[in-house]
Protein backbone atom coordinates (compact mmCIF):
# COMPACT_ATOMS: atom_id res chain seq x y z
CA UNK A 1 0.00 0.00 0.00
CA UNK A 2 2.68 2.56 0.74
CA UNK A 3 3.79 2.04 -3.10
CA UNK A 4 0.14 3.03 -4.12
CA UNK A 5 0.11 6.21 -2.37
CA UNK A 6 2.80 9.02 -3.13
CA UNK A 7 2.54 9.00 -6.95
CA UNK A 8 5.49 8.61 -8.87
CA UNK A 9 6.87 7.68 -11.73
CA UNK A 10 5.89 3.85 -12.22
CA UNK A 11 2.79 5.33 -12.03
CA UNK A 12 2.63 7.10 -14.96
CA UNK A 13 5.00 4.66 -16.85
CA UNK A 14 1.77 1.85 -16.35
CA UNK A 15 -0.60 4.40 -17.58
CA UNK A 16 1.67 4.76 -20.73
CA UNK A 17 1.88 1.15 -20.84
CA UNK A 18 -1.32 0.35 -21.24
CA UNK A 19 -1.91 3.24 -23.64
CA UNK A 20 0.63 1.85 -25.79
CA UNK A 21 -0.93 -2.09 -25.44
CA UNK A 22 -4.23 -0.92 -26.76
CA UNK A 23 -3.14 1.55 -29.47
CA UNK A 24 -1.32 -1.18 -30.91
CA UNK A 25 -4.44 -3.79 -30.62
CA UNK A 26 -6.10 -1.41 -32.57
CA UNK A 27 -3.72 -1.21 -35.01
CA UNK A 28 -3.79 -4.79 -35.76
CA UNK A 29 -6.74 -5.82 -35.37
CA UNK A 30 -8.91 -3.03 -36.13
CA UNK A 31 -10.30 -3.53 -40.22
CA UNK A 32 -11.72 0.25 -40.33
CA UNK A 33 -8.98 2.90 -40.91
CA UNK A 34 -9.58 5.51 -39.07
CA UNK A 35 -9.96 3.07 -35.89
CA UNK A 36 -6.48 2.14 -36.57
CA UNK A 37 -5.73 6.14 -36.63
CA UNK A 38 -7.20 6.13 -33.23
CA UNK A 39 -5.14 3.41 -32.15
CA UNK A 40 -2.06 5.60 -33.48
CA UNK A 41 -2.89 8.44 -31.61
CA UNK A 42 -3.09 6.63 -28.53
CA UNK A 43 0.46 5.27 -29.02
CA UNK A 44 1.59 8.75 -29.57
CA UNK A 45 -0.16 10.10 -26.20
CA UNK A 46 1.37 7.19 -24.55
CA UNK A 47 4.84 8.49 -25.60
CA UNK A 48 4.13 11.71 -24.68
CA UNK A 49 3.26 10.77 -21.28
CA UNK A 50 6.39 8.82 -20.88
CA UNK A 51 8.39 11.69 -22.28
CA UNK A 52 6.79 14.00 -19.70
CA UNK A 53 7.17 12.08 -16.82
CA UNK A 54 10.93 11.38 -16.94
CA UNK A 55 10.91 15.05 -18.01
CA UNK A 56 9.33 15.94 -14.73
CA UNK A 57 11.68 13.19 -12.20
CA UNK A 58 14.73 14.53 -14.42
CA UNK A 59 14.19 18.32 -13.94
CA UNK A 60 15.12 19.72 -17.24
CA UNK A 61 12.79 20.85 -19.79
CA UNK A 62 14.22 18.55 -22.84
CA UNK A 63 11.37 16.20 -22.37
CA UNK A 64 8.60 18.70 -22.63
CA UNK A 65 10.08 20.78 -26.18
CA UNK A 66 10.28 16.98 -27.54
CA UNK A 67 6.44 16.03 -26.61
CA UNK A 68 5.02 19.35 -27.98
CA UNK A 69 6.74 18.47 -31.12
CA UNK A 70 5.01 15.54 -30.94
CA UNK A 71 2.43 16.79 -30.35
CA UNK A 72 2.71 19.02 -33.96
CA UNK A 73 3.52 15.89 -35.62
CA UNK A 74 0.69 14.13 -34.78
CA UNK A 75 -1.70 17.01 -35.88
CA UNK A 76 0.18 16.92 -39.32
CA UNK A 77 0.01 13.24 -39.19
CA UNK A 78 -3.68 13.21 -38.88
CA UNK A 79 -4.33 15.91 -41.49
CA UNK A 80 -2.28 14.02 -43.89
CA UNK A 81 -3.84 10.26 -42.79
CA UNK A 82 -7.77 11.59 -43.40
CA UNK A 83 -6.82 13.02 -46.83
CA UNK A 84 -5.51 9.45 -47.43
CA UNK A 85 -8.73 7.77 -45.89
CA UNK A 86 -10.90 10.00 -48.20
CA UNK A 87 -9.37 9.36 -51.41
CA UNK A 88 -9.38 5.81 -50.59
CA UNK A 89 -12.89 6.25 -49.60
CA UNK A 90 -13.54 7.56 -53.36
CA UNK A 91 -11.74 4.93 -55.20
CA UNK A 92 -12.56 1.77 -53.36
CA UNK A 93 -15.87 2.47 -51.92
CA UNK A 94 -15.10 2.25 -48.97
CA UNK A 95 -12.75 2.63 -46.15
CA UNK A 96 -11.39 -1.39 -45.02
CA UNK A 97 -8.10 -1.32 -45.03
CA UNK A 98 -8.13 -5.78 -46.10
CA UNK A 99 -10.00 -4.16 -48.76
CA UNK A 100 -6.89 -1.46 -50.31
CA UNK A 101 -5.33 -4.39 -52.26
CA UNK A 102 -4.22 -2.08 -55.91
CA UNK A 103 -1.63 -0.05 -56.66
CA UNK A 104 -3.38 1.43 -59.56
CA UNK A 105 -6.91 1.92 -60.41
CA UNK B 1 -4.28 19.69 -0.79
CA UNK B 2 -3.61 17.11 1.26
CA UNK B 3 -1.55 14.03 -0.07
CA UNK B 4 -4.34 11.40 0.17
CA UNK B 5 -6.52 13.89 -1.88
CA UNK B 6 -4.14 14.43 -4.74
CA UNK B 7 -3.87 10.32 -5.04
CA UNK B 8 -7.27 9.97 -5.24
CA UNK B 9 -7.55 12.54 -7.54
CA UNK B 10 -4.80 11.26 -9.67
CA UNK B 11 -6.25 7.67 -9.61
CA UNK B 12 -9.57 8.83 -10.74
CA UNK B 13 -7.84 10.56 -14.19
CA UNK B 14 -5.55 7.68 -14.73
CA UNK B 15 -8.91 5.09 -14.41
CA UNK B 16 -10.88 7.65 -17.15
CA UNK B 17 -7.70 7.27 -19.09
CA UNK B 18 -7.25 3.82 -19.16
CA UNK B 19 -11.08 2.76 -19.35
CA UNK B 20 -12.01 4.98 -22.08
CA UNK B 21 -8.84 3.75 -24.23
CA UNK B 22 -9.75 0.53 -23.93
CA UNK B 23 -13.79 1.10 -24.88
CA UNK B 24 -11.98 3.45 -27.77
CA UNK B 25 -10.29 0.11 -28.71
CA UNK B 26 -13.02 -2.95 -28.18
CA UNK B 27 -16.05 -0.99 -29.46
CA UNK B 28 -17.40 -2.38 -32.25
CA UNK B 29 -19.27 0.93 -33.38
CA UNK B 30 -16.52 3.96 -34.74
CA UNK B 31 -18.49 6.61 -33.15
CA UNK B 32 -18.66 5.34 -30.08
CA UNK B 33 -14.52 4.85 -30.22
CA UNK B 34 -14.44 8.60 -31.34
CA UNK B 35 -16.24 10.05 -28.49
CA UNK B 36 -14.44 7.51 -25.89
CA UNK B 37 -11.35 8.98 -27.64
CA UNK B 38 -12.58 12.64 -26.17
CA UNK B 39 -12.50 11.48 -22.86
CA UNK B 40 -9.14 9.75 -23.20
CA UNK B 41 -7.35 12.62 -24.50
CA UNK B 42 -9.18 14.67 -21.62
CA UNK B 43 -7.75 12.11 -19.14
CA UNK B 44 -4.42 12.58 -20.24
CA UNK B 45 -4.42 16.30 -20.65
CA UNK B 46 -5.37 15.96 -17.01
CA UNK B 47 -2.07 14.02 -16.04
CA UNK B 48 0.05 16.47 -18.35
CA UNK B 49 -1.00 18.77 -15.33
CA UNK B 50 0.11 15.95 -12.43
CA UNK B 51 3.30 16.30 -14.16
CA UNK B 52 3.47 19.79 -14.16
CA UNK B 53 3.05 20.72 -18.06
CA UNK B 54 0.64 22.63 -17.54
CA UNK B 55 1.06 24.41 -21.19
CA UNK B 56 1.11 20.64 -22.92
CA UNK B 57 -1.75 19.99 -21.33
CA UNK B 58 -3.87 23.38 -22.44
CA UNK B 59 -2.17 22.62 -26.08
CA UNK B 60 -3.66 18.91 -25.96
CA UNK B 61 -7.01 20.18 -25.22
CA UNK B 62 -6.77 22.63 -28.09
CA UNK B 63 -4.93 20.48 -30.65
CA UNK B 64 -5.89 17.34 -29.73
CA UNK B 65 -9.36 17.29 -28.82
CA UNK B 66 -10.10 20.30 -30.93
CA UNK B 67 -8.55 19.64 -34.39
CA UNK B 68 -7.10 15.88 -34.39
CA UNK B 69 -10.79 14.43 -32.63
CA UNK B 70 -12.74 16.78 -35.14
CA UNK B 71 -10.96 15.50 -37.89
CA UNK B 72 -11.18 11.85 -37.13
CA UNK B 73 -15.20 12.87 -37.14
CA UNK B 74 -15.29 14.67 -40.26
CA UNK B 75 -13.54 11.28 -41.58
CA UNK B 76 -16.05 8.71 -39.80
CA UNK B 77 -18.96 11.27 -41.18
CA UNK B 78 -17.76 11.65 -44.62
CA UNK B 79 -16.59 7.80 -45.04
CA UNK B 80 -20.07 6.69 -43.79
CA UNK B 81 -23.70 7.97 -44.19
CA UNK B 82 -24.30 8.32 -40.53
CA UNK B 83 -27.80 7.35 -40.44
CA UNK B 84 -27.13 3.59 -41.85
CA UNK B 85 -26.24 1.14 -39.24
CA UNK B 86 -22.97 -0.26 -41.11
CA UNK B 87 -20.84 1.84 -39.34
CA UNK B 88 -19.23 -1.70 -37.04
CA UNK B 89 -15.97 -1.88 -38.27
CA UNK B 90 -14.98 -5.50 -38.13
CA UNK B 91 -12.13 -7.52 -36.89
CA UNK B 92 -9.28 -9.61 -37.60
CA UNK B 93 -6.14 -11.16 -36.41
CA UNK B 94 -8.27 -11.23 -32.97
CA UNK B 95 -5.70 -13.95 -31.19
CA UNK B 96 -1.86 -12.88 -32.38
CA UNK B 97 -3.42 -9.19 -31.32
CA UNK B 98 -4.53 -10.11 -27.83
CA UNK B 99 -1.61 -12.34 -27.40
CA UNK B 100 0.56 -8.84 -28.47
CA UNK B 101 -1.99 -6.85 -25.70
CA UNK B 102 -0.94 -9.40 -23.38
CA UNK B 103 2.31 -9.59 -24.65
CA UNK B 104 3.43 -6.12 -24.43
CA UNK B 105 1.58 -5.37 -21.27
CA UNK B 106 2.61 -8.04 -19.15
CA UNK B 107 6.62 -7.18 -20.24
CA UNK B 108 6.19 -3.76 -19.85
CA UNK B 109 4.82 -4.07 -16.59
CA UNK B 110 7.29 -6.75 -15.32
CA UNK B 111 9.94 -4.66 -15.85
CA UNK B 112 8.81 -1.57 -14.80
CA UNK B 113 7.75 -3.13 -11.25
CA UNK B 114 10.42 -5.55 -10.85
CA UNK B 115 14.23 -4.05 -12.22
CA UNK B 116 15.48 -1.67 -9.98
CA UNK B 117 13.87 1.55 -8.45
CA UNK B 118 14.05 4.28 -10.38
CA UNK B 119 15.81 7.45 -9.18
CA UNK B 120 14.23 10.98 -9.19
CA UNK B 121 16.64 13.96 -9.68
CA UNK B 122 17.01 16.15 -6.44
CA UNK B 123 15.53 18.99 -8.62
CA UNK B 124 12.38 17.96 -10.06
CA UNK B 125 9.76 20.38 -12.40
CA UNK B 126 7.26 22.33 -10.02
CA UNK B 127 4.50 25.06 -11.13
CA UNK B 128 4.52 26.67 -14.19
CA UNK B 129 6.56 25.90 -16.99
CA UNK B 130 5.22 28.24 -19.58
CA UNK B 131 7.85 30.81 -19.69
CA UNK B 132 10.45 28.28 -19.19
CA UNK B 133 8.90 26.85 -22.62
CA UNK B 134 8.96 30.39 -24.31
CA UNK B 135 12.77 31.08 -23.49
CA UNK B 136 13.83 27.61 -24.63
CA UNK B 137 11.88 27.49 -27.70
CA UNK B 138 13.51 30.58 -29.22
CA UNK B 139 17.08 29.76 -27.72
CA UNK B 140 17.70 26.27 -27.96
CA UNK B 141 14.78 24.83 -30.17
CA UNK B 142 14.83 27.55 -32.58
CA UNK B 143 15.63 25.65 -35.60
CA UNK B 144 13.43 22.79 -34.86
CA UNK B 145 10.53 24.94 -33.91
CA UNK B 146 11.25 26.60 -37.66
CA UNK B 147 11.35 23.93 -38.96
CA UNK B 148 8.36 21.92 -37.49
CA UNK B 149 6.06 24.98 -38.78
CA UNK B 150 7.15 24.85 -42.27
CA UNK B 151 6.66 20.76 -41.70
CA UNK B 152 3.29 21.61 -40.54
CA UNK B 153 2.31 24.20 -43.78
CA UNK B 154 3.45 21.78 -45.92
CA UNK B 155 1.74 18.85 -44.68
CA UNK B 156 -1.83 20.92 -44.26
CA UNK B 157 -1.44 21.76 -48.08
CA UNK B 158 -1.07 18.33 -48.95
CA UNK B 159 -3.69 17.55 -46.83
CA UNK B 160 -5.81 20.07 -48.80
CA UNK B 161 -5.11 19.40 -51.95
CA UNK B 162 -5.32 15.57 -51.51
CA UNK B 163 -8.45 15.66 -49.77
CA UNK B 164 -10.02 18.51 -52.57
CA UNK B 165 -12.93 17.17 -54.91
CA UNK B 166 -12.62 16.04 -58.13
CA UNK B 167 -15.62 17.20 -60.75
CA UNK B 168 -15.49 14.17 -62.09
CA UNK B 169 -16.50 12.08 -59.35
CA UNK B 170 -18.50 14.53 -57.38
CA UNK B 171 -21.51 13.36 -57.74
CA UNK B 172 -20.51 9.75 -56.22
CA UNK B 173 -20.77 11.41 -52.74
Amino acid sequence: MQHLIPIGLNHYLTISAFLLAFGLFAVMTRKNAIVVLMGVELILNAANINFLAFSKYNGGIGGVMFSLFVIVIAAAEAAIALAIVINIFKIFKSVDISSVDTMKE
Amino acid sequence: MSNLTYTLIFYIFAAITVFSAAFVVFSRNVIYSAFALLFTFFGVAALYVFLSADFIAVTQVVVYVGGILVLLLFGVMFTKSIMNTELKSDVLHIIPGTLILAGILSALLYTFYTTHTWKPSEIELHGSIVERIGYETMSHYVLPFEMVSILLLAALIGAAFLARFDKSDNKNL
